[in-house]
């Protein structure tokens, strides 16, 4: 038997890591028994809101409470949980290397450079713009490139700068509207504004959100599902504000 | 058909493939899974579209039946690849779905709604539904296959 204070701090911190980074509740809770089981305490209980973690011991009776107040998406950080919890499982480290490990992730973690995400962000609006909609005149590919560039990083710097989740969604949409608005002025024809939005705002939307929100429900989260359903609802709503204030123009 | 899948077929298959490469730099997973992420996101969206072409019903339909086989084989093919990779699923399901997810139908809702059109906002959102609950039993549905094949694995190691 392992200390029960550290085992409990460390299932914590590795259930909130996967919590913050985009895991489903399902696979929260399925890694947090584990390293718990590992450990020698296969009695543990285990309980997974989308806003907080709880876990127990009832043979020690003892528990300990995490609030989870952010959420994102960075699936390296979700890997290297993954990653340490099967070392532990086939014993490569010990609760303490990895309560340290864990505590690393957090904080130093790869991750690409600004430009690489601003380009990335360029050929996914590009790309899907023409896969759903078939529009690619040269008008409709510069704009639609400038535009998704743009959006996200407004996004980006304000979600950096502000920690305001929906603020930053809407400052990136509007953008967009605004530089397709100009776009439709300086060109004649052979130009669509509402593909050209389509495309630009795919880096920004919540299609993976209300995706998760769905499954989280389906495996009988009651009400982490619906949680998060009303974050992907606010999300699209500071999205379509963020398009329609410009639309009034056109 | 032939002609469809090496024209429009094609470069559906090479804009996902980026798409989804982007979509995972995005979401910044392991630089060793953008590859295989990117051809599992392909395959996905190539299977949607064939579908899309051939079934002969309507939109509501043809977004159901193409969403829940496309949802079935990137379930199946992210459960292959994390095998193959020893990664979480999670890495190759969450970008290989970008083109599928209705961000695009929900963005259209709201904006339909505040430009005065609720019955077009009405269209998407019944949209909206259909993909997100297709797309979760689609994965669902995966999930068991991949059980079970790895079940049917167990017991021919064991022979």
């Amino acid at each position: 038997m392992t200390e029960p204070k550290l085992l409990m701090q460390t299932t914590l911190l590795a259930g909130a890591i996967l919590l913050e980074n985009g895991a489903e509740i399902a696979r929260v809770e399925d890694t947090m028994h584990r390293i718990a089981a590992n450990a020698g305490y296969p009695e543990a209980q285990v309980f997974v809101l989308l806003t907080g973690i709880t876990v127990s011991l009832p043979e020690t009776d003892a528990s300990q409470v995490r609030a989870i107040h952010q959420r994102g998406m960075d699936l390296e950080k979700v890997d290297q949980v993954n990653t340490l919890s099967r070392q532990f499982a086939n014993q490569e480290i010990d609760l303490n290397q990895f309560a340290d490990a864990l505590a690393h992730v957090n904080q130093a973690v790869p991750t690409f450079p600004f430009s690489w995400l601003v380009l990335a962000a360029l050929v996914v609006s590009v790309t899907l713009m023409v896969a759903f909609t078939g529009h690619a005149t040269p008008a409709d590919l510069i704009t639609c490139g400038l535009a998704g560039m743009a959006g996200f990083a407004a996004y980006y710097w304000v979600n950096r700068l502000a920690h305001i989740r929906f603020l930053s969604e809407f400052v990136g949409a509007f953008l967009i509207g605004f530089i397709t608005l100009i776009g439709f002025y300086l060109t004649k024809n052979n130009y669509h504004p509402d593909a050209i939005i389509i495309g630009a705002v795919m880096p920004l939307v919540p299609g993976v959100a209300i995706t998760n929100a769905v499954r989280d429900t389906m495996t009988g989260n009651l009400l982490s599902g619906p949680a998060r359903a009303i974050e992907a609802i606010l999300s699209a709503c500071a999205i379509g504000l963020g398009i329609a204030l410009t639309s009034i123009f056109y | 058909m032939w002609h469809w899948l090496l024209t429009t077929g094609l470069l559906q298959t090479i804009l996902a493939y980026l798409a989804t490469a982007g979509f995972g730099v995005l979401l910044n997973i392991p630089r060793r899974a953008v590859n295989l992420s990117g051809w599992v996101g392909a395959a996905g969206w190539l299977t949607y579209e064939a579908l899309y072409q051939v079934l002969p019903t309507t939109i509501d339909v043809k977004l159901a039946i193409g969403n829940l086989v496309a949802a079935i084989v990137i379930g199946v093919a992210s459960g292959l690849a994390a095998h193959y990779k020893h990664m979480p699923m999670i890495i190759f399901n969450i970008p290989s779905l970008v083109p599928l997810v209705p961000g695009g139908q929900s963005y259209r809702v709201v904006r339909n709604l505040v430009t005065g059109h609720p019955e077009i906002a009405n269209q998407y959102l019944a949209q909206v539904v259909i993909i997100a609950g297709v797309i979760a039993i689609g994965f669902l549905v995966a999930e068991f296959i991949n059980r079970m094949t790895w079940h049917l694995a167990q017991s021919l190691k064991q022979l």
